[in-house]
């Protein structure tokens, strides 16, 4: 891409409350993109680039989106979180460590997807049913565990932060 | 989750039989993981391929001088670029790298040129400026075609891969019952969330190369890469990148050729990473299939001879078709005793998808069709699905239809009978939650359209590779100062190996801490994780590697402490010699030893079959018995699959909740492939190559799963455990479309079950 094609284009974003200048991006470029390749936050995963498997959720001023649909230019002046800002100081969240626990982590390619939209649902709705818990990560493909130790880690949380 | 038999009480955490940490699941919580698409390097150019639009054409000229006008972009590489063997595949080498000038191509989305440019929108581009001009020839799609012998032939090496019949027994047998029909399997999507990625860096001397990939089997590909690039396999480095999942669809090369050919040509390091429809394309399917049977049997209902003729439409290239087949043919009985067979098998070449390995590796198709068959026997018999099956169970000892004795545990009537003694969900409330009724959110179904229907599937299943050939693995085990670390190049593709092979470790050794070296062709091959195999086989290899360096810290403790080398052994993290009772901490025994030893793990030889299907050509088995219960909106064609109920044979549990995980994934998958997962091909061309239009099950499509599992020490594998990965998928299919056709009185011969097949 040329500099011309490219533009100069310099905006920045606000990832895990640090402000990030992107530079020469080119003005298309999904906001997965630059979060992966120019931002040096590979957490948020691509897998359909349509918006159907969510392995890319972030959440992006307290909406649980799907990065590859979200122009980058687009989400300036937003608050992005990443998977890579959930944990303080690089520790675990209750969410991380129960997926850990109950198996809910196979080859891992959804899981930073799923780990982001579990933090979006328990923050919204601490109790959710079952059915509740299914619906809200229904835009979560998970080719691996058949979700049930998925169902599994987000009911120990439940009844852990219930406790 | 309730297991029948336990073999053994574990007590240490970490060691076999517990649930053990996954040393890779921090950081893949954490989104610190590295799959091969999240691979980088300093100065690193994008690769992208160009792919046939047509399923059949003849190529007459490739143009592209506009593309590398273009700035940005480094390099092209077609057929011309590759300096060695020009094909590459698992069984026959017939799969060109590109498809060249005066060729054809084959199937739609065969690659033709690969480009290296330093943005993924640059590559986009060149590739819509390479001009390629095609005469564009008549696709050879019916795979029925090419068993007549009336489809032209497309490819030198011809248009069928394979023809095998198994003939046994007394084939003039004529049941009091017969029943027949013909039956379909759809082609299956592995659909792998992490998509095809590899990161190729040059050596700074031009003569070999690093390349990092999610890959099933390094070394076969390295073997593969090797050939196309004519470099010696030393020159040629594989690392393992991060799998994100694999299920049969990285065993093929897919962009490994490609990548290297960029990253020598333009001396820089170059990734290629497919997006979704481009991995339609560029990796195979599960064959779809059309599969006759007829059984025949007596009053009882004992099964007396079964017929079945099977064709795999293998596509373009022929990848693992010929092995595929085999299996299928070879398990058409299923798990049922039977002295008389005549099976016909053909796997072909046509222009569609080509077709290869993917969980169950052609037992799904045959069981589809031997538990359709089942429930057609029980009804003509009017004896229950239970009943049926229970009258017919294989049992250890009993000679299978290839002529093979049953030497594995065998245990399906305990399967059959532990899953029928699962609870029934509750009937469907008049006032259920609309999550869980058929249609769901779409608010679709109607309360008073819905019926309930119970079905049933049990499976036999082959492990390791068969007919011969000696699918060994290698682990190398050290221990330095107490340190132990374990390497071997078995691809960890999200199942857990990293994780048991630690825990190998940790109860042969009687330590805590095993360190991981890096899975890449530094140490000899592993085989593919395949064929639930992985497990057993580098499991074997971890397994003999540790003994060998605790033999030797045992000689080595004897003469240290005057322990009684004879009587010596791991007691938790101690060594206990029993005569004397003195224990030394293997931390204090190992302290300034080092120990090194690499070992090979090969099971016991299999033959080729015979020109009339026999001979014993599989290594061992496992079985499993699934209920489904389903409700189906009969007006509008919408199923939900309620409930899941299954007891699966698993050998000796080595990681519970590991299996459990396996059960539940491969019942997801197995759903998929009953009612909604299928790759739509018409004229040779894919139509539905993304997410939106292939459906994959959600959590809402996903049943409650009740599992039992059958635990009992397998004397032939090195841990006494079977392999579990491919078993849950296979009969959960059946189960779902006899549940399916119990609702609806239909009966749909064909899976995926669609809504106008239920409704129409």
């Amino acid at each position: 891409m040329s500099a011309q094609e490219l533009g100069h284009e310099i905006y920045t974003l606000k990832v895990n409350g640090q402000s990030h200048p992107v530079k020469d991006a080119w003005i298309g470029e999904s906001l997965l993109y630059v979060l992966r390749e120019r931002l040096g936050l590979p957490g948020a995963k691509g897998a359909c680039e349509q918006g159907e498997c969510g392995s890319c959720t972030v959440v992006m001023d307290s909406q649980a989106v799907c990065s590859c649909l979200v122009m980058a230019a687009a989400a300036v002046d937003t608050e992005i979180l990443t998977v890579e800002g959930l944990g303080e100081n690089g520790s675990l969240t209750d969410i991380q460590q129960a997926f850990l626990a109950a198996g809910g982590v196979q080859c891992g390619f959804c899981t930073p997807g799923f780990i982001v939209a579990v933090h979006h649902l328990l923050d919204s709705n601490p109790e959710p049913s079952d059915d509740q818990i299914r619906e809200s990560l229904s835009g979560n493909i998970c080719r691996c565990t058949g979700y049930g130790r998925i169902l599994e880690a987000v009911k120990i949380v439940i009844s852990q932060r219930g406790a | 989750m309730t297991i029948t038999h336990t073999v053994s009480t574990p007590t240490r955490s970490g060691t076999l039989g517990t649930n053990a940490h996954r040393p890779d699941g921090v950081a893949k919580v954490q989104g610190g993981f590295a799959f091969s698409s999240d691979m980088w390097s300093e100065n690193m150019l994008w690769g992208a391929t160009l792919r046939s639009p047509h399923p059949y054409a003849k190529i007459i000229s490739i143009d592209d001088s506009a593309a590398l006008a273009i700035d940005g972009v480094e390099c092209v590489v077609t057929a011309q670029d590759v300096p060695g063997n020009p094909y590459y595949g698992l069984i026959m080498s017939d799969q060109p790298v590109f498809a060249a000038i005066g060729d054809t191509v084959r199937y739609c989305g065969e690659p033709i040129a690969a480009v290296a440019a330093d943005h993924p929108e640059t590559c986009k581009r060149a590739l819509a400026a390479i001009k390629v001009v095609y005469e564009i020839l008549t696709p050879v799609t019916n795979p029925q075609d090419c068993v007549s012998g009336i489809a032209p032939q497309i490819h030198p090496q011809g248009n069928v891969y394979r023809h095998q019949r198994i003939i046994t027994g007394d084939q003039s047998i004529v049941g009091d019952v017969i029943v027949e029909g013909t039956y379909e399997i759809g082609m299956q999507d592995q659909a792998f969330l992490g998509l095809e990625s590899a990161l190729a860096i040059p050596d700074s001397g031009g003569e070999g190369l690093e390349l990092y990939v999610a890959t099933q089997w390094l070394h076969e590909d390295r073997k593969q890469i090797a050939a196309c690039l004519n470099i010696p396999e030393e020159k040629i480095r594989l690392v393992l990148g991060g799998v994100g999942g694999a299920f049969g669809a990285r065993e093929d090369i897919s962009l490994q050729v490609h990548t290297c050919l960029l990253a020598l040509k333009s001396g820089r390091p170059v990734r290629i990473s497919y997006g979704r429809e481009e991995s339609f394309y560029g990796h195979v399917h599960r064959h779809p299939a059309t599969i006759w049977m007829r059984h025949h049997a007596d009053r009882n209902g004992k099964i007396l001879k079964i017929e079945s003729t099977m064709l795999f439409d293998g596509g373009a290239y022929c990848s693992t078709s010929p092995a595929v087949l085999i299996n299928a043919i070879t398990h058409t009985q299923g798990p049922y005793k039977c002295d008389n067979a005549s099976v016909e098998g053909w796997a072909v070449r046509t222009n569609n998808p080509p077709c290869g390995a993917m969980r169950g590796f052609g037992v799904v198709q045959a069981c589809f069709a031997h538990e359709s068959q089942m429930e057609k026997l029980a009804a003509a018999l009017g004896l229950s699905p239970v009943e049926i099956r229970l009258r017919n169970v294989m049992e250890t000892g009993d000679r299978l239809i290839t002529g093979q004795v049953m030497d594995s545990v065998a245990p399906v009537e305990q399967c059959i009978r532990e899953t029928d003694a699962i609870a029934m969900p509750e009937p469907l409330s008049p006032n259920a939650d609309i999550r869980q009724i058929p249609g769901g959110t779409g608010l679709t179904a109607q309360p008073g359209n819905i019926v309930r229907g119970v079905g049933w599937g049990v499976s036999m299943k082959n492990l390791m590779y068969s007919e011969g050939f000696d699918d060994y693995s290698t682990a190398r085990c050290r221990m330095t100062d107490g340190v132990v670390s374990v390497k071997f190049a078995t691809s960890e593709v999200g199942q857990g190996f990293t994780m048991l092979a630690q825990q190998i470790a940790r109860t042969i050794l009687g330590v805590d801490e095993v360190l991981l070296d890096t899975i890449d062709t530094q140490v000899g091959s592993a085989g593919s994780t395949s064929a639930s195999r992985q497990t057993w086989m580098s499991g074997g290899a971890v397994k003999a590697a540790c003994e060998k360096v605790l033999g030797d810290l045992f000689d080595h403790a004897a003469i240290t402490f005057e322990l009684s080398r004879d009587h010596v052994r791991i007691e938790e993290t101690d060594i206990v010699d029993i005569l004397s009772g003195r224990r030394i901490a293997v931390s204090e025994a190992s302290k300034g030893v080092n120990l090194d030893r690499t070992e090979e793990y090969h099971h016991p030889p299999t033959e080729d079959l015979d020109e009339n299907g026999q001979g014993n050509c599989h290594v061992a088995f496992a079985f499993v018995a699934h209920r489904a219960v389903v409700d189906v909106d009969v007006e509008l064609g919408l199923v939900k699959v309620v409930q899941i109920a299954t007891a699966q044979d698993v050998g000796r549990i080595l990681n519970p909740i590991s299996v459990q995980g396996q059960v539940e994934g491969g019942i997801a998958q197995g759903l998929g492939l009953a009612v909604m997962e299928e790759i739509i091909v018409k004229d040779g061309k894919v139509r539905n190559p993304s997410f939106t239009d292939y459906l994959l099950p959600t959590f809402l499509d996903a049943p409650l799963v009740e599992m039992v599992l059958i635990e009992e020490f397998e004397p032939k594998s090195p841990l006494g455990a079977k392999g579990v990965g491919e078993p849950p998928c296979i009969s959960v299919t059946p189960a779902i479309a006899n549940a399916i056709r119990n609702a609806t009185g239909r009966e749909l011969p064909r899976v995926p079950i669609r809504p106008y097949d239920i409704c129409l």
